[in-house]
């Protein structure tokens, strides 16, 4: 039997939420009642969700894995030989390199995701962690853009506009602002707030690879000139929140943080700042505005946050996944990046299967498969074993879209040829039990809950369309409130300053136009005028 | 609420921010983390230690859906609204929260121990649907577990760490 030197339990959000800390304390009581040799770590997550908590067992010939191990199952698992890696166990899933589900990925921002202790900057670098960061800091500002131009890397926080032309604004904006007590200063925020339901894949990277953010942004620090950055946390993130204050403050104890990075001269300083509950400072200028500790009103463009940003100065404003993708881009060159996926979507997409899903999860892929690949190859179909009927993709702004569009390829270009988004990456499935009309109207109650409140179509707009749904639902006059609830959509989409009122039109027609029945008098008894 | 008490929970927050621009969000995640809530009587005097106004800073703690401004519940019950949770029986989920508390959405349950509210995803899409219990996460959740954990959170003393060591298919 090959000798047992590791036990791995992961320690991200969803393996804590499935008990991932009972288990751990149960195999740590274990291993001191046997004195055995073994060290035990809490490693990030794999994003293997649905196989969380997934616990690794490391031999001199690889890790395997047991999946998923609730607590309830530790006694029976110790009993068949779990410190011995032995596969007597119908949770024995053999080696975790070779799980199908994984294996077929292409990790690209993901390679260390769940194999390293998330904190420890030992493993980091074991892994190949700031590999990108010591070539950075050999390199120009205007090279580092360049690499980043030629990656094709484009914005993963949902807009998909190019990174590299985004940071040449930058770096080439001046931040000499008389009067402004910033002034001579640059900034690298990072967005992390996350707010589209459906999406885990930015508190992936922040829990299971802290400091291949940090390294991202330290390098975009680099290349624009900038010494300090922020990153802005959504506050349902408490886990990622205690984990990336661990981290800043052991880089800046190892000096890869703060004055003198590595004795290069060159400063970068990072701070988390907390939101407050607000999905729209996830927009970039609302986000600016409650980064400098005031509502989060979204702001008209120009300016843009590129030349005047937080705090009035020239700002790079990225999503975590964007700024994650970088150190592997300066360390392999940004034409290796550009070799992954198709047409102008470049590199890979971490795609995050969730709602009704069988093996829901992490998928990171280049673009380019299709949507049915990734929910029946990898998803394996829904949870409940029912037919899948609608897939919302892009978050709670994106489009609802029926089997007919499932073999759209991942692909910014494609999925907006069939009048939908990628977004951020989230893919969330619904069976057929699934009511399209409440959908509609939940798209529109979000907007009422979640609007700055700065336009009117918005802001108003919302609220009349849970009326408007709520009467076709109810079949009062039911024809000419569709027709109302078109125009409504028409001016929320034309009238709104931002995508918060201009695309919450989306989930609404999508569902009318592809799933009418859901509308129809029929499939809701109650009665009324028709 | 003691001013003196007040004051100095303020001063300090004030103070250990000093030289952070902006810090106003930060300094009000403090004082809802010592109080639960940001009290009244903090307004005039966050206005005077930020040169704010008063309408500033009211401003910015009505904004965010985190702000309370009178006391909540001993426990923060935060039941996920979002679609990924829906797809996996949150709004039944929902029903049954609101129903088991007999409060509504913002709510806090007669005996002053649960407050209730929404929270549009919480990150664990993908093992809906989810619950925050103060600061644990919990990922699928039954409407059967739920009242559990509820009438558990009703009853003292109460264990919040070990809340998320709970079976997770209760
Ligand atoms: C209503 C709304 C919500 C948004 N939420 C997020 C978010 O949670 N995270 C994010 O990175 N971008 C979000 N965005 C996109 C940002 O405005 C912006 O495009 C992004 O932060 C830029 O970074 P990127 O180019 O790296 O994607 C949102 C936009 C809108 C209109
Ligand atoms: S569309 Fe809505 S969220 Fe966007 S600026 Fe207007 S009111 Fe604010
Ligand atoms: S939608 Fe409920 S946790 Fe994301």
């Amino acid at each position: 039997m090959a000798e047992v030197r590791t036990i791995y339990v992961p320690n991200d959000t969803t393996a804590q939420s499935l008990g991932a800390e009972d288990v751990a304390r149960q195999i740590g009581r274990a291993l001191g009642e046997q004195q055995a040799d073994i060290r035990l770590v809490r490693n990030g997550s794999r994003g293997a969700c649905w196989l969380e908590p997934l616990v690794e067992v490391e031999t001199d010939s690889g890790r395997v894995a047991y999946g998923p191990v609730s607590p309830d199952d530790v006694p029976g698992l110790l009993a068949a030989g779990l410190l011995e890696a032995r596969p007597d166990h119908a949770l024995y899933l053999g080696p975790t390199d070779e799980i199908p589900w994984l294996q077929k990925q292409q990790r690209v921002t993901f390679s260390r995701a769940g194999i390293i202790d998330p904190v420890s900057l030992d493993d980091y670098q074991a892994h190949g962690g700031f590999a990108g960061l010591e070539k950075a800091l050999a390199m120009s500002p205007r090279q580092l853009v360049d690499e980043v131009t030629a990656s094709g890397l484009r914005g993963r926080g949902g807009a998909a506009f190019p990174a590299g032309i985004k940071w040449n604004t930058v770096l080439e904006a001046s931040a000499d602002n008389p009067g402004n007590p910033q002034s001579g200063r640059k900034f690298i925020v990072c967005n992390a707030d996350e707010g589209d339901s459906g999406t885990f894949a930015d508190r992936l990277v922040m829990e299971a690879d802290p400091y291949l953010l940090i390294e991202g942004m330290i390098i975009a620090g680099l290349a624009v000139g900038a010494e300090y950055g922020f990153i802005y946390l959504r506050s349902e993130y408490p886990i990622a929140l205690q984990r990336l204050n661990e981290a800043i403050e052991r880089a800046e104890a190892e000096s890869w943080l703060g004055s003198d990075i590595r004795g290069s001269g060159k400063h970068f300083h990072l701070e988390v700042r907390l939101g407050a509950g607000a999905y729209i400072c996830g927009e970039e200028t609302s986000l600016l505005d409650s980064l400098e500790g005031k509502r989060g009103m979204v702001r008209p463009k120009p300016p843009l946050p590129a030349l005047k940003g937080a705090f009035g100065q020239p700002t790079v404003v990225n999503n975590v996944l964007t700024l994650a993708a970088v150190p592997w881009i300066v360390e392999h060159g940004g034409a290796a990046y550009a070799g992954y996926g198709q047409g102008r979507s470049l590199g890979t997409l971490p795609f995050q299967l969730a709602g009704n899903i069988r093996r829901g999860g992490l998928v990171e892929l280049a673009f380019g498969a299709t949507l049915r690949e990734l929910v029946e190859d990898f998803g394996g179909g829904t949870l409940t074993g029912r037919p899948m009927k609608a897939i919302q993709a892009g978050g709670p702004l994106g489009a609802y879209m029926p089997e007919s569009q499932w073999d759209t390829p991942l692909d910014y270009e494609a999925f907006t040829e069939a009048g939908a988004v990628l977004g951020h990456g989230g893919i969330v499935v619904f069976d057929d039990t699934v009511d399209m009309a409440q959908q509609a109207r939940f798209a529109m109650e979000f907007c009422v809950v979640e609007s700055c409140g700065k336009c009117t179509p918005c802001r108003i707009g919302s609220v009349r369309g849970v009326e408007v749904i709520d009467r076709i639902i109810d079949n009062v006059n039911r024809t000419s409130n569709l027709a109302l609830l078109d125009e409504l959509c028409d001016t929320m989409e034309y009238g709104s300053l931002c995508a918060m009122g201009g695309m919450t039109p989306n989930p609404v027609r999508s569902a009318v136009r592809h799933f009418p029945e859901a509308f129809e008098p029929s499939s809701n008894a109650s009665a009324g005028a028709a | 609420m003691n001013r003196a008490a007040l004051e100095s929970v303020i001063q300090g927050s004030v103070d250990r921010h000093r030289g952070k621009p902006g810090p106003l969000l930060v300094i009000l995640h403090d004082l809802q983390a010592q109080w639960g809530y940001v009290p009244d009587e903090a307004v005039p005097l966050l206005a005077e230690a930020l040169t704010l106004t008063r309408a500033e800073i009211h401003g910015v703690i009505s904004f965010y859906h985190d702000f309370r401004t009178t006391p909540g519940g001993r426990h923060q019950v935060q039941v996920c609204r979002a679609e990924a949770c829906q797809a996996q029986g949150g709004r039944q989920l929902e029903a049954a929260v609101r129903e088991h508390l007999g409060i509504d959405w913002h709510d806090t349950s007669a005996d002053g121990m649960v407050t209730l509210e929404p929270v549009y995803c919480l990150g664990n899409c993908a093992t809906g649907p989810a619950v925050r219990i103060d600061d644990a996460i919990l990922g699928r959740v039954t409407p059967d577990r739920m009242r559990t954990l509820l009438d558990d959170l009703q009853r003292e003393p109460v264990n919040i760490s070990g809340l998320m060591t709970e079976a997770p298919h209760g």
